[in-house]
């Protein structure tokens, strides 16, 4: 409409002034005017207008017998007047585009007779090609963008670490350093539909979404990779980062008109529900349907998943997963294909782990894999991975725990084990030791106690090594990166059917390698609740929690090696067997669910997550003496999550000097954080400062505004009408006595 | 200083107040009685008997001569209180909620409930303290209904011409003592029930707790909010220490929970605030059920609290607590 001057709008007077375009275009109708059905046949014989009749119904004939059916009607053939004769070629058309596409596919190249072939093309691609634009146009070359750093926060200048806080509905990434330091990295709400994950070496950030999960890197968390599984509910990665595996408890279904595609399940992965995913490329690797565990569930019957259902080799060479009972499938990456092109069949099988790589063992292959290394061509042989099994006892057949290396399926060690109710496989986590937890029965099988088959993994033909134990063990722990290990056992009599207000008591008792002899008891706790064993990462500081009960919660905090200063459990020799172990500290978080040491080991996470239940959800933070650092509560917290840490890049000569010069690192530290420390407080004592000043400044105005209303009012001021009682006291006070005598 | 334990009630505590030079303090309860006692032993002098239905509100005026109550029996009552004698009643529809003096004495003001279909009101009554208190007027001098969200705490302003009320609904007014008019109101002082309001000193500035688990400072004229206290329970008490630049808060998990939980978890704790800086300073616990009400020593040497448990704790605070300097030297003037 035109601009009116005075701005206004016209009157509308009857149906011509209305402006129906809109409409109109909304509701336009697409006549089909399109060629697509029509096709160009060229090679065709040239023939004057007496042939014509005959040509044509022998043509119609050919497209015929090739299941395209037309008659001469459908045909036109363009007509030179000049010579009287035909150009050598015709239209077709056809009644629908699919029957053109049909009939190109069908007749293209047909031998019509010994001089004649057909050359068939689209109407509209003739005419396509035929206005091209033949200028060459230099295709523009898009701009690179640098992706960020995924590992820039390592990079940080004051070395701090990070960790994840999820809350009702926002994830924040929180710097974890000195108070003046410990500050959001980032924050999404929103950013995540049932919970947060970090990748092994705490590169990535896995969020989950109905669609599926979505990875994020770099400083400011920006999107990496998606993997397409709708309702995904838990998610796996590969130690190295390199593929993740993702479970939904709807099967994959592939709609009609899905995106198709290496990173989209295609038909044949209809019905399952894990799927191995590329974390580089995105791409689907391969599906596979979910067998639920034979085991029962304690709870009883409830058939349960194992998770991770998938389980990958140290080095993300192999990934297994076990039929219980039946076998062993091990498949080969990046293909994904069968190892061997079969599985392992193993009678009875019921779990089994991965030998885990220790730092001889990286340090090694690092060689083996740097160019022009002493003896690389020598060690082109494939590493063998090493996993463990067990089988329960079938029959006369007793339960037996088995070594077996990959790929060569050779085995490397199996034992016996009898009277056997349950195995677990605990690897220690340089591959140097694996516990096997062997819950055993009496013969009446009223009673169960437990025994540790240690295997010592490093050492020629693997020697086994049994440690008996009375009770009911509960936990396990290996001091990571050392010789020692924890244990939670108990004897009482609840133990098993958890209700409000049972605590079971336990004890508790480290275990330690005598050097060149056997594993033996360090040191024992009799009498305690704690039900839970975090060792420190790098060893050394352990934790014992008490969770999941209503009326303790309390952590422990222990220091195995208090009178050295050395991390790494290098222990001297002629002092008291079990003397190095100190209670650092206690301390109490009401209803904590989970803990989590720090990837440096010099902190503890604790939260209490609301999806546990819903007393003062919140996180706490302490350092490994047991002082708490940090406690927020929040409502409605879920999740808190250190990230983790890839392998140091310090050799080991360069972390002794380190330690070596350790005096002078720490002089550098301290002089910091006093600075800092002044700083902070300055800036506090200011604003308080500040605050009081205002303060000070209102009250003044308030008292002037009172004592004017109350002049007004007639009221004498109250401060002014209270008289002060003056009290004057006289003291005689006798400061000498002299008594002169006069003598006359 | 060990708390002085002051078992006279037998159901939780609904209110306590200090006289104006300290000495007394007396409580209020669900129970029927009205104790008073001497703050600084916490020896009993008396009770006053004759409600017949939960006490809920009480006050005491400057002179320590009259004393006023609001009970659930729908009547305000005047005593005398050096006698224990009840000298005056005023008869309600429904019960009386929140009851206070103004500053010198001659007037008070009063809450009753909004049940049965009578509207909650506001009453300001004269008090006639002439002769021995018993030839009062029966009928209130203003009376006006507030509108929307009901009012549960009241008192006197600056002076006996506007009235401060806090509301279910977390609002904060303030009222024309004489008309009824809302003059100003903070529709979002808080986000839940008001439970406790109480003036400073010299009337300019006032604390209110709310089950919105934050105390909050108001200007009185304004009704500014001032300052802000955030803590993680819900609230049913707020006190302004003089002397120290301190707020006194107390609160606790719902009555109603507290069996589900463990005492560890209800907090029912008295919680010190700095004033200005809006931080907390320290915890007194000691209660095992919600702290309902809190009163300062108007000297500011002592604190009383009374619970949900039936208990009054009165605390006398150390030396230590006034010569105190959390923050160094910065220490407002008042």
């Amino acid at each position: 409409m035109a601009p009116v001057p005075n701005g206004v709008q016209p009157q509308i007077n009857g149906d011509e002034e209305i402006d129906f375009t809109d409409i109109e275009e909304k509701y336009h109708v697409d006549y089909d005017e399109s060629f697509e059905n029509v096709i160009v046949v060229d090679g065709v014989p040239i023939i004057d207008k007496t042939k014509l009749e005959r040509l044509l119904t022998k043509i119609a004939k050919e497209f015929s017998k090739k299941g395209v059916s037309i008659t001469p009607e459908n045909i036109s053939m363009p007509w030179n007047d000049a010579t009287g004769k035909s150009k050598g070629y015709l239209f077709v058309e056809l009644n629908t585009p699919e029957d053109a596409t049909l009939a190109i596919a069908a007749m293209h190249g047909f031998q019509f007779d010994a001089k004649h072939q057909f050359f068939i093309n689209r109407f509209t691609d003739i005419e396509k090609y035929a206005n091209m634009d033949e200028t060459y146009v230099e295709p523009e070359i898009e701009e690179f963008k640098p992706k960020e750093h995924l590992r820039s926060w390592l990079a940080d200048p004051h070395g701090r670490d990070q960790y994840a806080t999820y809350r009702n509905e926002d994830v924040a990434i929180h710097w974890h350093g000195k108070p003046s330091q410990s500050e959001i990295a980032y924050e999404k709400p929103g950013w995540t539909d049932l919970y947060v994950s970090f990748s092994p070496l705490g590169t990535l950030l896995a969020t989950i979404h109905r669609q599926g999960v979505r990875l994020w890197g770099g400083p400011s968390w920006e999107p990496y990779q998606r993997f397409a599984h709708p309702f995904v509910k838990l998610l796996d990665f590969s130690p190295c980062e390199n593929y993740l595996v993702t479970w939904s408890n709807d099967p994959i279904v592939v709609r009609e008109g899905a995106e198709q595609g290496p990173m989209y399940p295609s038909p044949e992965d209809e019905g399952n529900s894990l799927a191995v995913w590329d974390i580089k490329t995105g791409h689907l690797l391969r599906t596979f349907p979910v067998i639920p565990s034979e085991q029962g569930g304690p709870e009883g019957g409830r058939k349960q998943m194992q998770w991770p259902a998938l389980k990958w080799s140290a080095d993300d060479k192999y990934v297994a997963r076990v039929m219980p009972g039946q076998q062993i499938s091990v498949y080969e990456l990046p293909s994904m294909g069968l190892l061997g092109k079969k599985s392992v069949k193993i009678e009875g099988v019921v779990d089994f782990e991965w030998c885990p790589m220790g730092d001889k063992d990286r340090d090694e292959e690092a060689k083996a894999n740097a160019p022009g290394g002493k003896g690389s061509a020598a060690k082109k042989v494939e590493r063998e991975n090493m996993l463990a099994y067990w089988t329960p006892e079938v029959a006369n057949q007793p339960a037996r725990v088995t070594l077996m290396s990959f790929p060569s399926r050779s085995i490397l060690r199996s034992k016996n084990l009898f009277n056997v109710t349950e195995c677990k496989l605990y690897w220690q986590n340089q591959g140097d030791f694996l516990c096997v937890k062997v819950d055993r029965h009496t013969k009446t099988k009223k009673s169960i106690f437990c025994n540790l088959e240690i295997f010592r993994v490093r050492e020629k033909d693997f020697p086994v090594e049994v440690v008996e134990l009375k009770d009911t063990v509960t936990d396990f722990s290996w001091e990571p990166r050392g010789e020692r290990f924890a244990i939670v056992s108990s004897n009482d009599p609840n133990l098993g059917n958890s209700g409000p207000g049972i605590t079971i008591k336990t004890d508790v008792s480290f275990f330690q390698l005598e050097r060149g002899r056997n594993f033996k008891l360090l040191k024992s706790l009799p009498a305690r609740t704690s039900n839970t064993i975090r060792w420190s990462p790098r060893g050394r500081h352990v934790v014992l929690a008490t969770m999941g009960s209503t009326s303790k919660s309390e952590l422990e905090f222990w220091d195995l090696d208090f009178n050295s200063d050395d991390i790494g459990g290098q222990r001297k020799d002629g002092q008291e067997w079990g003397s190095g172990i100190q209670l650092l500290g206690v301390a109490d978080h009401y209803a904590l669910t989970d803990l989590e040491w720090d990837p440096s080991g010099r902190y503890l996470g604790t939260s209490a997550s609301v999806w546990r239940h819903s007393h003062e959800n919140g996180y706490a933070i302490w350092d490994f003496k047991g002082q708490e650092l940090l406690k927020v509560i929040q409502d409605r917290f879920k999740q808190f999550l250190w990230r983790p840490r890839p392998r140091t890049l310090l050799s080991k000569e360069q972390q002794r000097q380190i330690r070596k010069n350790l005096r002078e690192y720490s002089r550098a530290f301290e002089e910091e954080d006093a600075a800092e420390e002044s700083n902070v407080s300055a800036e506090l004592i200011a604003h308080r400062r500040r605050l009081v000043d205002e303060w000070n400044a209102w009250r003044a105005r308030c008292r002037e505004e009172l004592a004017e209303e109350r002049a007004r009012l007639g009221k004498q001021d109250e401060e002014e009408k209270e008289e002060k009682e003056e009290v004057q006291e006289w003291v005689d006070e006798i400061i000498e006595q002299i008594e002169e005598e006069v003598v006359e | 200083m060990r708390p002085i334990l002051l078992q006279g009630h037998e159901r939780s505590l609904t209110q306590i107040k200090y006289n104006k030079e300290g000495d007394l303090l007396f409580t209020a309860s669900k129970d029927l009685r009205v104790n008073v006692w001497y703050s600084q032993n916490g020896e009993r002098l008396g009770t006053y008997d004759g409600h017949n239905g939960s006490v809920w509100s009480i006050d005491v005026d400057y002179e320590s001569r009259f004393f006023i109550t609001g009970s659930a029996d729908n009547t305000l009552r005047l005593w005398s209180v050096s006698t224990g004698k009840e000298l005056f009643q005023w008869e309600f529809p429904t019960a009386v909620k929140r009851v206070a003096f103004s500053e010198d004495g001659d007037q008070i003001v009063c809450i009753t409930e909004q049940r049965m279909g009578h509207q909650g009101a506001i009453r300001v009554f004269e008090i006639n303290r002439s002769g021995n208190g018993t030839n009062q007027s029966k009928e209130p001098i203003s009376m006006f209904h507030p509108i929307a969200s009901k009012a549960t705490v009241c008192a006197f302003g600056l002076d006996t011409s506007t009235i401060i009320t806090g509301h279910e609904s977390g609002k904060v007014a303030l009222y024309d003592a004489k008309t009824g008019d809302e003059i100003k109101g903070n529709q979002r002082a808080h986000s839940d029930v008001v439970t406790d309001l109480q003036l400073s000193p010299d009337r300019s500035y006032f604390v209110t707790s709310s089950k919105d688990k934050t105390a909050r400072l108001h200007d009185s004229r304004t009704l500014v909010v001032l300052k802000t206290y955030p803590t993680e329970t819900p609230l049913n008490s707020a006190a302004i220490a003089p002397t120290r630049p301190f707020v006194l808060i107390g609160g606790g998990q719902e009555a109603m929970n507290v069996t589900t939980t463990s005492a560890r978890q209800g907090k029912f704790e008295t919680r010190f605030w700095h004033k200005i800086f809006e931080e907390e300073l320290g915890r007194v616990k000691g209660h095992f059920g919600p702290i309902n009400t809190l009163a300062v020593h108007p000297s500011g040497k002592s604190y009383a609290s009374g619970g949900e448990d039936g208990f009054v704790r009165v605390h006398h605070f150390d030396e230590s607590y006034f010569r105190a300097k959390p923050y160094g030297d910065i220490e407002p003037i008042d």
